[in-house]
């Protein structure tokens, strides 16, 4: 083991100087440097202030937001039956468990893997603090309607467990990592079954957030594999194999995915033998944001593929690798390099795109929000400002910090600079 | 050297009884052919199984499996559509249904992109206090469902405006009320089909005038002035149809009579509150690519037009965003692609599309199956449209390589 050798950490790299501008010189540059942006600065100015305080106003005085606090189980988990919510909570604990262990074994080799190649890391600390704004946000919204203290208890807890592993992690023998990303999908696996087997409940009474997580993470994990088969059943050299892959992609991509979901919702049974039983209408939408993701995730991955030079296909050939290989070691790894922004761009919109399930019936979030204000207590008075501002307040702030998260990914990749 | 002597008797025998082949297990040819066909004879099988499947069921619960059902009488009434009668086909129903989706498409993409491109350039201003806002209406926008703005718009700012009785009035011109918002349109009688048959020649002829322009200002250099002539000429051909047809066109205004309005044109909140959130929510999307297009204009682009002398504007309007729309093209175009799917949203509120219209016809026991293949086909159909009419802008705008 030779010593690391470090480049240009410590004092002797300073930051560049910052400059100092005085507010008066600032104001004059970004708001009064020409006359006509004088006239936008005083147009919008009045604008801007009266929209931010009615807005501020709302949120933190003239909402009524009783209604959330009743319902805010409802909106976490729909009719899922309340007796159970422990299993909600177990399947948390392992996968906060699971996660925790991920995010350290990831970071910890992120970081030996920075120090090898002599790289600094740019994140100060404050920069690590300001990525946890967002899911800090999230939870905050979600159990600061809370009216007992049992959920901020059990989340403290949850999140105690995770950070707690993933600070074990790091201790984790290089040999044993390789285990960890088995364990995760394990953990997520196990999670998922100790909600709904062993006397739980089926996924048709799951409901608000948790259905909303369940088709985006289930649709998720299911069509990135089968979206990069797609992709790469389009760049094959056999031409029957391209021409069907490309009518797969190119209908699904045409098709509004609610005309979908109603096909899946009123005729997906129709095409299974007569015997056979009809699937829920829960697994029924999934299947059919599966095929829909995939669809979306091949064209994205096929631009990735397009990106990667045919020198790499041939220089794997030089190496004598089976075109297995060739795929797997050499030209996927740069190609999804390459499309990792979009694809969680993809995620983003599937996130947003599960809210179509309302029109078919089912309790998702969004569902959830519009239902509350049918109560008695709150019909007819307008509460459906107030539900869909917190609904949409939990849409916003989850999509914001994937969409944040994937910025930082690809500065970090360095995509499209090399 | 030893080794070429080596080959020959290999090349020799090669020679003697044609080329040396592989058995055909491992012939890539042979095998390519065979996975070929293995491939498509198992998708034709699975798509077959699937088909069957469906037929065998569709019999099996005595649901027809034609499409004559499309020249029944539909039984419902549309939204929107007073002309429309229960005794009226289905077919007719899906093709008002249609009619309205192309409708609120165009509308949305002209909309969108014209906001998406301000609000674009507004992101790069030099006004903080403007770049901030359009920052802030990008992010706010495009980081929320869809179907939460359309939802928004219609329960929670149209369905709260006043009651009829107790209606907005904007002068004479409009009328704010719960049950939608009536503006000042125009009432072509009966007899106006020559003008507005002149009016669309004087169009054609306007754009003729706009490119003869163009191509004088190509050879002499002389101002073209095109969008100036184009319009003169536009004015001057409808205005003299119009003194000489005599068209029965007249302003209508939105008149209240009691429960009832007559005259103007009627907004209802359905199609408000859809085309509001579709127009909004693509119109993040819009600005975000403007501004990377603009962005990714080579700087020396910028620097060039500055030694030009050119003002902001005209480095604008002259260097800057003829390249930039370069860029843009294809991404916009999807865009369009994705607001004309997003139409189908319209379903939350009651919008009359094709797929409500479809929806309503199966629950009033029509088959689904075939209904659906009609709304798939309508919006492949249409997303086709759009991807063809992008694709030659984008061979238009493409650069001649020289």
């Amino acid at each position: 083991m030779s010593a690391p050798v470090t480049t240009g950490t410590g004092a002797d790299t300073a930051r560049p100087p910052q400059r100092r501008v005085d507010p008066a010189r600032w104001v004059r540059d970004n708001l009064f440097p020409t006359p006509f942006n004088s006239v936008l600065t005083l147009v919008f100015a009045p604008l801007v202030v009266w929209a931010t305080w009615r807005f501020a106003r709302f949120l933190v005085v003239s909402a009524r937001w009783e209604i959330v606090e009743t319902n805010l189980t409802l909106y976490v988990v729909g009719g899922f039956p309340r007796e159970q919510l422990w299993r909600l909570w177990l399947a948390l604990t392992i996968l906060a468990a699971v996660f925790g262990l991920l995010g350290g074994v990831v970071g910890v080799t992120a970081r030996e893997a920075a120090v090898a190649a002599g790289r600094t890391t740019a994140t100060t600390r404050w920069d690590r603090l300001a990525r946890l704004g967002p899911p800090a946000l999230l939870l905050l919204v979600l159990l600061g309607f809370s009216r007992t203290f049992t959920p901020l208890l059990l989340t403290g807890a949850v999140v105690a467990i995770g950070l707690s592993l993933s600070l074990v992690a790091r201790r984790i023998p290089a040999a044993l990592r390789r285990a960890v990303p088995l364990i995760t999908v394990a953990g997520v696996v196990v999670s998922l079954y100790s909600i709904s087997s062993f006397g739980g409940v089926p996924r048709d009474e799951w409901g608000g957030l948790l259905i909303t997580m369940y088709y985006t993470i289930g649709a998720l994990v299911v069509s990135y594999p089968v979206g990069i088969l797609f992709a790469l059943g389009r760049r094959s050299s056999l031409p029957m194999v391209r021409w069907v892959c490309g009518a797969y992609v190119e209908f699904f991509r045409g098709s509004p995915l609610i005309t979908l979901l109603f096909t899946g919702w009123l005729v997906l049974p129709f095409f299974l033998p007569a015997d056979f039983p009809t699937p829920t209408l829960v697994t029924r939408a999934l299947i059919i944001f599966i095929l829909f993701t995939s669809a979306y995730v091949a064209e994205i991955v096929r631009g990735g593929l397009q990106a990667v030079g045919r020198g790499q296909w041939e220089a794997a050939q030089a190496l004598g690798l089976s075109p297995w290989k060739q795929t797997r070691l050499i030209v996927l790894p740069q190609a999804l390099r390459a499309v990792i922004p979009g694809l969680v761009g993809q995620a983003i919109s599937l996130f947003k795109d599960t809210t179509l399930v309302l029109i078919i019936g089912q309790q998702d979030l969004l569902a959830i929000a519009q239902n509350v204000t049918k109560q008695d207590e709150f019909l007819g008075q307008g509460y459906i400002i107030e539900s869909l501002v917190f609904v949409g307040i939990v849409y916003w702030v989850a999509s914001y910090w994937l969409s944040k998260e994937s910025q930082r990914l690809e500065v970090r990749l360095g995509v499209g600079q090399r | 050297m030893a080794e070429t002597q080596q080959q020959r008797p290999g090349r020799a025998t090669a020679g003697q009884d044609g080329p040396a082949r592989p058995p055909l297990w491992r012939d890539v040819r042979v095998l390519r052919g065979v996975l070929q066909v293995g491939f498509l004879v198992a998708t034709v099988a699975l798509v077959q199984w699937l088909f069957g499947n469906l037929t065998s069921n569709l019999d099996r619960l005595g649901i027809r499996r034609d499409f004559t059902f499309l020249d029944q009488p539909a039984g419902f009434s549309i939204l929107g559509a007073p002309d429309f009668r229960a005794q009226d086909t289905i077919q007719n129903a899906l093709l008002l249904g249609l009619g309205n989706a192309v409708r609120v498409a165009i509308l949305g993409v002209l909309l969108s992109l014209l906001i998406g491109i301000v609000v674009g350039v507004a992101r790069l201003s030099k006004n903080w206090l403007v770049a901030r806002s359009a920052s802030a209406y990008v992010e706010l926008l495009r980081n929320i469902p869809p179907l939460v703005l359309v939802i928004f718009f219609y329960l929670g700012v149209l369905a709260t405006l006043p009651r009829l009785t107790e209606a907005t009035f904007l002068g004479d011109v409009a009328i704010i009320s719960n049950r939608g918002i009536w503006v000042a349109w125009l009432t072509f009688g009966d007899g106006s089909q020559p003008f507005l048959t002149a009016a669309a020649v004087a169009l054609v002829v306007a754009l003729g005038v706009a490119r003869w322009r163009t191509t004088v200002f190509d050879r002499t250099g002389t101002p073209h002035r095109r969008v100036l002539w184009a319009a003169a000429t536009f004015a001057v051909v409808t205005a003299l149809a119009f003194s000489v047809l005599q068209p029965p066109i007249e302003p209508s205004l939105p008149v209240l009579d009691g429960r009832v309005v007559t005259g103007g044109a009627w907004l209802y909140p359905e199609y408000l509150s859809l085309l509001l959130s579709l127009v909004l929510y693509a119109s993040s999307f819009i600005a975000e690519i403007v501004r990377g297009s603009i962005l990714a204009v080579h700087k020396g682009q910028n620097e060039a037009a500055d030694a030009l002398g050119l003002s902001s504007s005209q480095r604008m309007r002259y260097v800057i965003l003829p390249q930039a729309l370069r860029i843009a093209a294809p991404a916009i175009g999807n865009e369009f692609l994705n607001l004309t799917k997003n139409v189908s949203l319209g379903i939350a509120v009651g919008f009359a599309e094709i797929l409500r219209v479809a929806n309503t016809a199966a629950g009033n026991g029509q088959p689904a199956p075939q209904l659906l293949i009609v709304v798939l086909g309508a919006y492949l159909f249409l997303s086709l449209i759009i991807s063809v009419i992008v694709n030659v802008f984008n061979r238009r705008l493409q650069l001649v390589e020289r």
